[in-house]
This record gives C-alpha cells, structure tokens and sequence, in this order.
C-alpha cells in the first residue's frame, strides 16, 4: 500500500511538472500565437474590403501596401491619434484592446476606438472592426464603408465557438455577402444599422430592405448577437461617421 | 527478477495490430463501448471538424496511453483517477496551443472542440482500462486503434450529415445546385444534434446485423 505521504508528494510532483511543462510551452509558443492573431486580424480587415489573393504568407506585406492610414477616435467622434507611417502592425489603433474599450462604453467612460482607411486602386474604404457576443462566446467582425460613410463594401464575421452548421455559418459567404451594398442610413440620414431579421428579408417593408439581412435558421441567437453588435459598435462610431458626413 | 527471458515479441505481432483492428469494428468504441457520444453527436454537422478531431483525438489518447503507461507502476491506486485526467488535461493544452501556434486556421475551425477532449469518456477509459496494466508500446497500439475506431464513426455520421443537411462535402457543394430548383430542399434536422443519435443508432443497428454475437442477451 501506499501511504498518505507518498500520495501527497507524487500528486504534488505530478502537478509540478505539468504546470511547468504547460507554461514553458506557453511561454515558447506565445511570439508565433500573437503572431498568428495579429495575421487574422489583418486578413479580416483586408477581407472586408474584398481585397483578395491574400495569404498567411503575405498578409503583413500587403496589409502595409492597402491601410494608407490607421486613426484612434475618441467617444466624440474626434480624431486622436493618426498613424500613418512605418509598420502599420505598430500602430496604436492596431493595438488597442477593443474589449475593454467596448466595456468602458457600457461603464459610461470614455471609449477609443480604432478606423483603418484603405486605399484601394483610388478608392478609400473605412474598416471599422466589430465585437459582440454570440451563443457561446465572442463574435467578431469588420465592417467596410465606402467613403460616404453610408453603403456597405464588405463584410467579415468570426466566432470563438459558435455551432457549426448553425450559429457558425456567419462565417461563411453566403451569410456576409449579403451585406455588401447595404446602407446605414436612411434616406433622411436617420442611423438605422442593419437588421438581421430572422424569417429573412422579405417580411420588412420595402423601403428597409436595405437596411437588412437575412438571419440564419437554427441559430436565432448568433443572428441576434450580430444584430447587437452591429448597432452597438456602430453607435459608438456614430459621433465620428456623422461628423464625416456632414463634411 | 523473472528468471525465464521473455523473448521480445515484434512491434507489429498479430497481438499488437490486434489491439489496433479490435476497436475498429467489434470493440468499436461508440457502437459496442457506447463511450464518447457526446463529442460524436457535437462535432458531426460537418466533416472538416469530425477529420480535425479524429487527429487529435489519436494524438492526446496515444500520447497519454504512453504517458500513462510508463508511470503504472508508481501511480497510487487511490488517486489514479486524478493523475488520468491531469495527463489527458496537459496533453490536450499542449495539443491546442501548438495547433494555435503553427495550424492556426485548424485551431480556429475547432475552437472549443479541442477542449471537449478532455471530457471524452474513449481517453479515461483506455487508461483505465488498457494503460494502467499494459506497456507502453501495446498502450500505443490501443490508443491508435481506439482514436482509429471513434474516427471512423465520427466521418460516417459527419458524411451523412453534412451530405443531407447541407449539401456539401468538405465545403464542396455535391448535390447539383440544379436540383434546388426541381424543390430539393436540405434537411435541415440532419444538422441538428438528435440526427447525430439516430445515425448512430443506425449504424449501430447494420453492425449488429452483421456481427451477431455482439446482442446482448437479455
């Protein structure tokens, strides 16, 4: 038999060398995993400006070629930082945490958010990256606006973890192309989002078809978290998008 | 201690690919064992995850099959059951980050599924049953044969599945987009979690059919 000494060192030892082998892989891995989810994040944004041919291989080259410009807007609207020179993967609106910055909104403080601004052969397109809750986690996503700041170019949508086949089909084209062309605004110039109506498109009055997509059967919840997000993270942009306008 | 030399018996003895063809058909894991349901009724709707899963399924129930094997002889019997699941719980951590450090848009395809391994009742009980009194290299075989056996069954739903609820193979689209129009519809219920039961129990059926000892008698 083994005594109770035996069973407490070999169950301290045990755990001892998985903690040290788990965090020394951690430790290891961490460079070529931030790497990767920086390379994601550039391929989302250059995606939603259906900028294509990008690969893991290049994508930090060529998101350098298109993102003429990245800005840091406050909660106001105002431009705080421009960062337009160097490695764009350096600059501060890169950077920045949209989590906390998003939960700053729901505290009452003050926010920033990021806007890159890509040229692409002439024209400049807006990506403003979004963050929401799905099912079961977080959803993500960029969204890309003609320089009228109203008519959508494209979309990309990514998710932690929800259901394949249900839920996780925002991911996929069917589900974000049709977004492209849509507006944000109303003829008045009154914000409207975009719905994601659920029984699709076809039950909202003609007038606002624009305004809306199609929900995914079987996964009413992630079509209602991407509704969510959509008009939170473009309400937050509101100050900025509106004064652009005006301009 | 044993005077009597065992004489070493060849890696790939009929013993040994016995432990790997077993768990294939008649030990099968989920048709005969019925352990791993859950994870066979989660990752099905599509066969890009079901293939991802098999893998790693087969890396972390060989990894710690061997693992395992090499510390029977020290592990107390009152605590065995922790010291399982902190080496299946390591090896699937480990699994994951290095899928997020060099397979990153696998990793991202299996999200949470990855995690779920640890909760696969296939891993506790090979170890418990195969590894705890076996050497490492037949805990080897078993773990393979065992990850072979769940695949194998995890595709074929995730085959009918995919093929019935979405229309597609691999992402491919396979049936004719001509259909569509003649009112073909996908089935919607097939990508819902209950289809996965019932295939299984399909399947589960045809082999019994086939294999009749294995009936329960009562």
């Amino acid at each position: 038999m083994y005594s109770n000494g035996y069973i407490f060192r070999y169950a301290a030892i045990l755990v001892i060398i998985a903690a040290a082998a788990l965090s020394s892989a951690n430790m290891l891995l961490k460079p070529y995993q931030e790497k990767n989810v920086a390379i994601e994040k550039m391929k989302g944004i250059l995606a939603s400006a259906q900028i294509e041919g990008i690969e893991t291989d290049n994508t930090i080259e060529e998101f350098n070629k298109y993102v003429v410009e990245e800005k840091l807007i406050n909660s106001k609207g105002e431009v705080i930082d421009s960062y337009k020179k160097g490695n764009m993967e350096d600059g501060k609106a890169f950077k920045i945490n949209m989590k906390e910055e998003l939960f700053n909104k729901t505290q009452g403080k003050d926010f920033d958010l990021p806007v890159y601004v890509i040229n692409k052969g002439g024209k400049t397109i807006y990506v403003l990256p979004l963050l929401g809750t799905g099912l079961w986690g977080p959803i993500w996503g960029n969204m890309a606006l003609k320089d009228d700041f109203n008519t959508i170019v494209g979309m990309t949508f990514g998710d932690k973890g929800e259901t394949p086949g249900l839920g996780g089909e925002i991911t996929t084209d069917q589900f974000k192309n049709q977004f492209i062309g849509k507006k944000i605004f109303d003829d008045k110039g009154n914000f409207t989002s975009i719905k994601v109506v659920k029984g699709g498109i076809k039950r909202l009055p003609a007038a606002e078809q624009i305004h809306g997509v199609d929900a995914i059967s079987g996964g009413t919840i992630t079509s209602n978290g991407v509704d969510a997000m959509l008009s939170n993270v473009l309400e937050s942009y509101l100050p900025y998008i509106e004064k652009q306008r005006k301009q | 201690m044993s005077e009597e030399r065992q004489e070493r018996e060849p890696l790939f003895s009929a013993k040994n690919l016995k432990l790997v063809k077993g768990p294939i058909n008649l030990n099968n894991p989920i048709t005969v064992q019925v352990l791993g349901i859950c994870s066979a009724l989660a990752v099905t709707a599509k066969m890009k995850p079901a293939i991802v899963m098999t893998i790693s399924v087969m890396v972390v129930l060989a990894a710690s099959n061997v693992v395992i094997s090499i510390m029977r002889n020290g592990i107390p019997p009152r605590i065995r059951i922790i010291v399982q699941l902190v080496v299946i719980a390591t090896m699937v951590i480990l699994v994951d980050q290095v899928l997020k450090a060099f397979l990153y848009d696998i990793s991202k395809q299996l999200s949470v599924f990855v995690g779920l391994i640890i909760t696969n009742c296939i891993l506790m009980g090979r170890l418990e049953a195969f590894a705890m009194s076996n050497k490492p290299w037949p805990a080897f075989m078993d773990g393979i044969g065992n990850a072979l056996g769940y695949g194998l069954i995890l595709i074929a739903v995730s085959f009918l599945r995919e093929l019935f609820g979405s229309g597609t193979l691999l992402g491919l689209q396979i049936v004719p987009p001509g259909f569509y129009h003649f009112g073909y519809v996908n089935n919607g219920l097939m990508i819902l979690p209950p289809m996965a039961l019932i295939t299984v129990g399909v399947i589960i059926w045809v082999q019994r059919y086939y294999h009749r000892d294995l009936i329960e008698n009562n």
